[in-house]
């Protein structure tokens, strides 16, 4: 699904020359749960914006679905981002004065679905998070927890091949950051690929397998559950 | 998608209404100046009767004297006015399919009811064939026929206001009306005729209001009526009749003729006309007989001053102010969503996506601008009419001026949100993401 070989990205001033990726490797299989974990300024945003497309690199080889997408235009991005990923962010990221049906409308929008399969594809995506009762309120008539459902509806309306989500859970409580899990772990069981950045170990337990990055380096990589021949295929 | 924008941007416009007021608020000061200059100069530019425009024919004959001409600065030019006599001759001759002479008068109307007082009324002395030259609506009756100016026959056309006044609107064709003792049998009463520019007298004012009644030409000479209009002589004369007054080189009447065939055989027939006179010993300049048509007559009397391109200039030139703070105002305001923008290139809008939608935002800010425009406009208009005392109606809101007014708003609005609409796309999708 994603292959990242030898990626290397470097933040530039006047001033400083901040190496964010030295040299990464990393392989994702389809259908696998990936937790990115490591300490801050070790290169976890820096690593899922490129997974996501959001951003570029100097060096290095990116496949995803098995295409090239080192050299993309930027217009090329911006379609693969809309059909190939889901975000999930942190801080949700909604448009506050979009209702939750808007919301999710978004990146359908920009794919040029007609209005029937778009209503259709919402209305799922916002059954699957629990909240299609809610459709015509607003983000901020909603707990956090809530919230984050919305975004996560909003990525799985596009029905993504891979699914990026960024400390989905840093700005919940505990009981609200359990019942987002737990909806992460049943898209990934519905075949989802995900690639999660946290820095919770209890959250990064839950996923297939864990790779720790410091100073923009695959530090470490560890099996969660058993599934050897995965790590195998991302040791290889 | 185009829907999907203008939703967007009523939602944007709703976000931040304090700054969208501000930009609607200057493309429609700019727009209601620019508009109102613009309705004012396309009024005094435009055509005054475009049926017949090219149809109609002002004349000029050179009888200046042989030292100087007609006019110092610019000696190409003969006289704008006949004498009467040669208006008198030219009509009889009838070269043209009609023609007119005519200058302005003013008559003391002596009302019916001996309790109203006498009051003055202005006149235009005309031929017959004003009316049909000019397409003048009638309500009642019509105008006179070429025998009526022959024998000096006391008949009267009123305007609407005119028979108003003294016969209440009533169909008043056949009555009569007593005008510096005489009386007059009511031929007929036009409808609203507001020609502006007033193209057939831009000698003695483009913009005034028509005359209150018509009378024949053929009148002249036997009530001995005077021009109120302009005249002009060079031609030291011993002048102490009506009579040797209408046979003097003085020129105050102005000539019109339709022509239906070619311009050239006109001027000839009046080469041939002053030819004649030249034998009697007048006309004393070479040759210089011309026809100028509704449009060229009135570029010759500079109807539209230079001053007014000027101030259409600098009225623009307001609204590229106007714009470029709106270009303040919107760059502001981009800045502010960011955020937004960000996260919807994340999700997956091209910058293509991401300008356009700007781009639909600022035209329906300009939109809402145009239409405030507008009713500046319509206020600053009937500002104009106020301040200059000008007919009613001389200058109004027509389809033009409003799809044009909107059109400007839009285009400039949007030529305008260009700059902010490219920065804005700039935004890397990553950028803000983490912040929020």
């Amino acid at each position: 699904m994603l292959q990242m070989t030898n990626i290397q990205k470097i933040y530039r001033t006047e001033l400083v020359e901040t190496h964010a990726l030295r040299e990464m490797s990393l392989t994702v299989t389809e259908g696998e749960f990936v937790a990115v974990t490591g300490p801050s300024g070790s290169g976890k945003t820096t690593f899922l914006n490129i997974a996501g497309l959001l951003e570029s690199f100097e060096h290095g080889t990116f496949m995803l679905d098995g295409e090239d997408v080192s050299h993309l235009s930027d217009d090329d991005r911006s379609v693969y981002r809309n059909q190939k990923i889901g975000f999930i962010f942190q801080s949700f990221n909604l448009i506050p004065d979009l209702d939750l049906f808007e919301n999710v409308d978004v990146p359908l929008r920009y794919r040029r679905l007609g209005a029937t399969e778009r209503k259709q594809r919402i209305e799922n995506a916002l059954e699957t998070v629990g909240l299609a009762s809610r459709m015509r309120h607003l983000p901020a008539q909603l707990s956090g927890g809530q919230q984050q459902r919305v975004a996560i509806a909003r990525a799985l309306a596009g029905e993504p091949r891979m699914l990026l989500a960024d400390e989905p859970t840093g700005n919940l409580d505990s009981s609200m950051a359990g019942q987002v899990m737990e909806l992460l772990e049943d898209i990934h069981a519905n075949g989802t690929t995900i690639v999660m950045v946290t820095h919770d170990p209890d959250l990064a337990h839950k996923a297939d397998r864990n790779i720790h990055l410091i100073d923009g380096r695959v530090s470490e990589l560890s099996m969660v559950h058993a599934k050897e021949e995965i790590l195998q295929a991302a040791l290889a | 998608m185009f829907a999907y924008n203008v939703k967007l941007a009523i939602k944007s416009i709703r976000r931040n209404p304090m700054i969208t007021a501000l930009m609607v608020a200057a493309i429609a000061v700019g727009i209601g100046i620019s508009m109102t200059t613009l309705s004012v100069y396309y009024m005094m530019n435009g055509n005054p009767i475009p049926q017949k425009s090219d149809e109609l024919f002002a004349v000029t004959l050179d009888s200046w004297g042989a030292l100087r001409p007609f006019d110092v600065d610019r000696p190409e030019r003969a006289p704008h006015q006949l004498t009467f006599q040669d208006a008198e001759r030219l009509v009889d001759l009838a070269a043209g399919r009609r023609q007119t002479a005519m200058c302005e008068s003013s008559l003391i109307i002596e009302p019916a009811n001996a309790e109203e007082m006498p009051f003055e009324a202005t006149a235009r002395v005309t031929s017959g064939d004003f009316f049909a030259m000019f397409n003048v609506p009638f309500i009642y009756g019509d105008g006179w026929d070429k025998s009526t100016d022959a024998n000096a026959e006391a008949m009267v056309v009123l305007t609407r206001q005119l028979n108003e006044r003294l016969f209440g609107g009533e169909d008043s064709v056949g009555r009569w009306v007593t005008m510096n003792s005489t009386r007059f049998q009511v031929a007929g009463v036009i409808d609203t005729w507001e020609p502006t520019p007033r193209f057939y007298d831009p000698i003695n004012g483009g913009f005034r209001e028509i005359n209150e009644m018509f009378i024949p030409f053929g009148l002249t000479r036997v009530l001995q009526l005077d021009s109120i209009g302009s005249d002009w002589g060079w031609k030291a004369e011993e002048i102490t009749s009506f009579e040797q007054w209408l046979n003097s080189e003085a020129s105050w009447i102005q000539y019109f003729v339709e022509l239906d065939g070619d311009r050239d055989e006109y001027i000839a027939h009046l080469d041939a006309y002053v030819g004649e006179q030249k034998n009697l010993g007048r006309f004393e300049r070479p040759m210089n007989n011309n026809i100028f048509n509704v449009m060229e007559w009135m570029d010759y009397h500079e109807v539209v001053a230079n001053d007014s391109r000027v101030l259409l200039g600098l009225s623009f030139l307001f609204l590229v102010v106007c714009l470029l703070s709106t270009i303040t105002l919107l760059l502001t305001k981009f800045v502010g969503k960011k955020s937004e923008t960000s996260l919807r290139r994340a999700l997956g809008a091209s910058r293509k996506i991401i300008f356009r939608q700007q781009i639909v935002e600022v035209a329906v800010i300009g939109f809402a601008g145009g239409l405030i425009g507008l009713l500046l406009t319509s206020i600053g208009l009937q500002g104009i009419q106020y301040l200059y005392a000008s007919p009613p109606g001389l200058v109004s809101l027509d389809w033009v001026i409003m799809s044009a007014a909107i059109s400007v708003a839009i285009i400039s609005s949007m030529i305008a949100g260009l700059y902010p609409a490219w920065r804005v796309c700039q935004v890397p999708p990553a950028t803000q993401l983490k912040a929020q």
